[in-house]
């Protein structure tokens, strides 16, 4: 079987964000593999496992993205292409991503992708579903099992904490939701052995695109932090008083109710 | 010059940052608490490969280096140091000997499974009237026919009780001015008059298995004697140099996470209507305790280079360990003051980084016997 992963590189937003200027500043921030892919990395590993192929992963981004395609290597995964825009693009979104995936997909004969639900940075979940539309496969978002039986596949699918228990076929792509999986610590032998496994480096010309064919659709005005939260607020006295305090706070300040 | 990490090195840290973030932390307490050895954690660390990390696969190990194996010493004493010490034992005591002087037999018969975290060693060389000095070993092992028969007592030894083996050092015989000959011997710790028992109700690394051994008529075969007979003090001394670089990073480790609960805290405290961390007085303290902290991290870096690269590392790993150690125990004090009587309580952890850095400071050399070692590499 032929598997491949979408994989992003993301900020850890454990990790103390700074903005300055509507951007956020990359020194200082730590830079991880987004979570959701790491769900996915480890469902392609244990499908490889279970029934042959080899796994992929596939990433856009920059020079720096290939120490999160690295560690993607080290958990087990057996190639890796960077598709590394840092010098053609200024600005993409997620139609650009889409675009650039589907060209790289073009000449290829995937049975199986797999991206994360969402990237935690910006959040969309647009990138999967986008390429699977562009590529005519089947497409299931956030699914939290999945058994494949030669070209059948059966999935649960998180659907606001229901499930939903789907029946589809191969080719197709899948994003890849919390309780899916425990993704594994990527081992020493493995952080040794990622080394030498291959590591392709692609630019959009070597995809046969231009600039143009790829111009972000949307455009970012501006990037902010939430607002700090605030200290809380201890109401005191007599209970009946309290709660009638409450629902007022409620009302007039919160205007929840 | 170069001070930056490889790929490798890198990823091998993150990897064991988010382990003992994940698995190690939420017990940290629990595991001081109740001075139990985690036996399940080093079989997960085990089969991460941690345990051979500076083995080469040839004898189940990982293929890597002195640095990456500083780095996860460090990440692991940075959440528990009763983890830290005993995996630092395990490696550089417990393993390395095998590593550097055993026969390619030894290696495959008691390094691979230590290698590949299947099981775990001890180095048993202090004895009740040996500590510092090695030289007052009383232990003897006599040879008989193929076999050496070992008598003698060791105490505090790391692991002991959960060790498959244990290299001893024994007398084994006089040189020729009359001194005593004390060499290191494999005893597999199901033989028979091997007694060990861990009753020591210990300060700090309280998770850390210690145990007292009692050799009573110990036989085991003459092919486990490591290394060369006459030699056999050259090579723990080679041995120690190595463990000091493991130690070195553990208290860097402890001193690490003194340095950030007391930033972290000294930033949300509000006394006198405004965050300590804006007085100068803890100001001082932190810039003190951050300054400390990356001297002792490029020491202890420098000191592991060096015997990655094959060089004489025996003063720098001297320096790295004294000055880490010792900078764990000021930080994790500086980090108690800090917290002001919140410090003071075991759920803070901060205390318990000051318990565990005082065993630092004796383990493995004392801070005193460091200074003897870098006088004596002075010429004094
Ligand atoms: C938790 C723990 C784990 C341990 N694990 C192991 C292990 O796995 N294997 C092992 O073999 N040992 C182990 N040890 C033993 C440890 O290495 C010794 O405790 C240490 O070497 C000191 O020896 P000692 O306790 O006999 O103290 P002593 O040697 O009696 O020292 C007492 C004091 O005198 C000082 N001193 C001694 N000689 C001199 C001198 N010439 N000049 C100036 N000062 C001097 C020392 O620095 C120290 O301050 C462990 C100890 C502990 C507490
Ligand atoms: C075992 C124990 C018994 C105790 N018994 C009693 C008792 O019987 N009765 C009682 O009332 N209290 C008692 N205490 C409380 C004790 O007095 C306080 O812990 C102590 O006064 C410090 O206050 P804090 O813990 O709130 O620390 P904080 O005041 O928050 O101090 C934190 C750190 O900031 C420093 N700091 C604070 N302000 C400044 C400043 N302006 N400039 C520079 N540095 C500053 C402090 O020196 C400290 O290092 C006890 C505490 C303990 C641990």
């Amino acid at each position: 079987m032929n598997i491949y992963v979408l994989l992003k590189k993301t900020f850890d937003t454990e990790e103390k964000i700074a903005v300055s200027g509507g951007v956020i500043e990359d020194d200082g921030a730590e830079f991880i593999i987004n979570p959701y892919d790491e769900y996915a990395v480890e469902e392609a590993i244990n499908q490889r496992d279970a029934h042959g192929g080899e796994v992929t992963v596939v990433t856009v981004g920059d020079e720096d993205s290939e120490k999160q395609l690295r560690t993607a290597l080290a958990m087990g995964a057996d190639k890796a292409v960077l598709i590394n825009t840092e010098d053609d693009l200024e600005d993409g979104d997620q139609f650009t991503t889409a675009k650039v995936l589907e060209a790289f997909f073009a000449d290829k004969e995937a049975d199986l992708i797999l991206a994360g639900n969402v990237a935690i940075d910006e959040a969309s979940g647009q990138v999967g579903p986008r390429l699977a539309s562009s590529l005519g496969i089947s497409y299931v978002t956030t699914v939290t099992s999945l058994k494949i039986d030669g070209e059948t596949v059966n999935i649960e699918k998180d659907v606001e904490g229901d499930v939903e228990i789907i029946e589809t076929s191969l080719p197709l792509l899948v994003t890849c939701q919390q309780g899916l999986n425990d993704p594994r610590y990527p081992s020493l032998p493995g952080i040794m052995k990622a080394k030498k496994k291959p590591l392709e480096e692609l630019e959009i010309d070597d995809l046969d695109l231009d600039e143009d064919d790829v111009e972000a659709k949307t455009r970012t005005t501006d990037i902010f932090l939430p607002p700090e939260k605030e200290a809380g607020r201890v109401l005191e006295g007599d209970v009946q008083d309290q709660v009638k305090e409450l629902i007022s706070l409620l009302k007039n300040e919160a205007k929840v109710l | 010059m170069n001070f930056e990490l490889t790929k490798e090195q890198t990823m091998i840290k993150k990897m064991v940052r988010d382990f003992a973030q994940e698995v190690i932390q939420p017990r940290a307490i629990e595991i001081d608490k109740e001075a139990k050895f985690p036996v399940d954690i080093f079989e997960q660390m085990g089969e991460l490969g941690l345990l051979g990390i500076p083995f080469s696969e040839k004898y189940g190990g990982s293929g890597g280096d002195t640095i990456s194996y500083a780095l996860a010493v460090e990440e692991i004493g940075r959440v528990c140091g009763s983890t830290g010490l005993s995996y630092a034992a395990a490696v550089s005591l417990g393993a390395s000997p095998i590593y550097y002087f055993g026969t390619e037999a030894q290696k495959e018969e008691f390094l691979m499974p230590l290698a590949e975290g299947k099981a775990l060693g001890s180095f048993g060389l202090t004895e009740p009237n040996a500590g510092s000095d090695a030289s007052g070993t009383k232990t003897t092992a006599v040879e008989d026919g193929d076999d050496y028969i070992i008598n003698g007592e060791k105490c505090f030894i790391t692991n002991a009780s959960f060790a498959k083996t244990i290299i001893a050092t024994a007398v084994t015989g006089k040189n020729d001015k009359g001194k005593n000959i004390i060499s290191a011997i494999i005893v597999p710790t199901d033989t028979k008059g091997v007694k060990i028992t861990s009753n020591y109700d210990k300060m700090g690394v309280r998770g850390s298995d210690t145990a007292e051994i009692v050799l009573d008529h110990v036989r085991v075969p003459k092919k486990n004697l490591l290394g060369d007979p006459q030699k056999g003090f050259n090579q723990f001394l080679y041995t120690l140099d190595g463990g000091r670089i493991s130690i070195g990073a553990l208290g860097l480790g402890i001193a690490q996470a003194s340095l950030d609960k007391a930033l972290a805290y000294a930033k949300e405290r509000t006394q006198f209507g405004k965050p300590i961390s804006s007085f100068q007085a803890i100001q001082f303290k932190l810039a003190d305790m951050s300054m400390e902290v990356e001297l002792a991290r490029n020491m202890v870096h420098k000191a592991a280079w060096l015997k990655d690269n094959n060089k004489p590392f025996s003063k720098e790993a001297a320096y790295g360990k004294l000055y880490a150690t010792e900078t764990a125990f000021r930080s994790a004090n500086q980090a108690i003051q800090i917290h002001g009587g919140y410090g003071y309580m075991r759920e803070y952890e901060v205390e318990r980084y000051l318990r565990d850095a005082k065993l630092l400071e004796i383990g493995e050399g004392t801070s005193e016997i460091q200074r003897m070692v870098i006088a004596r590499q002075l010429g004094c």
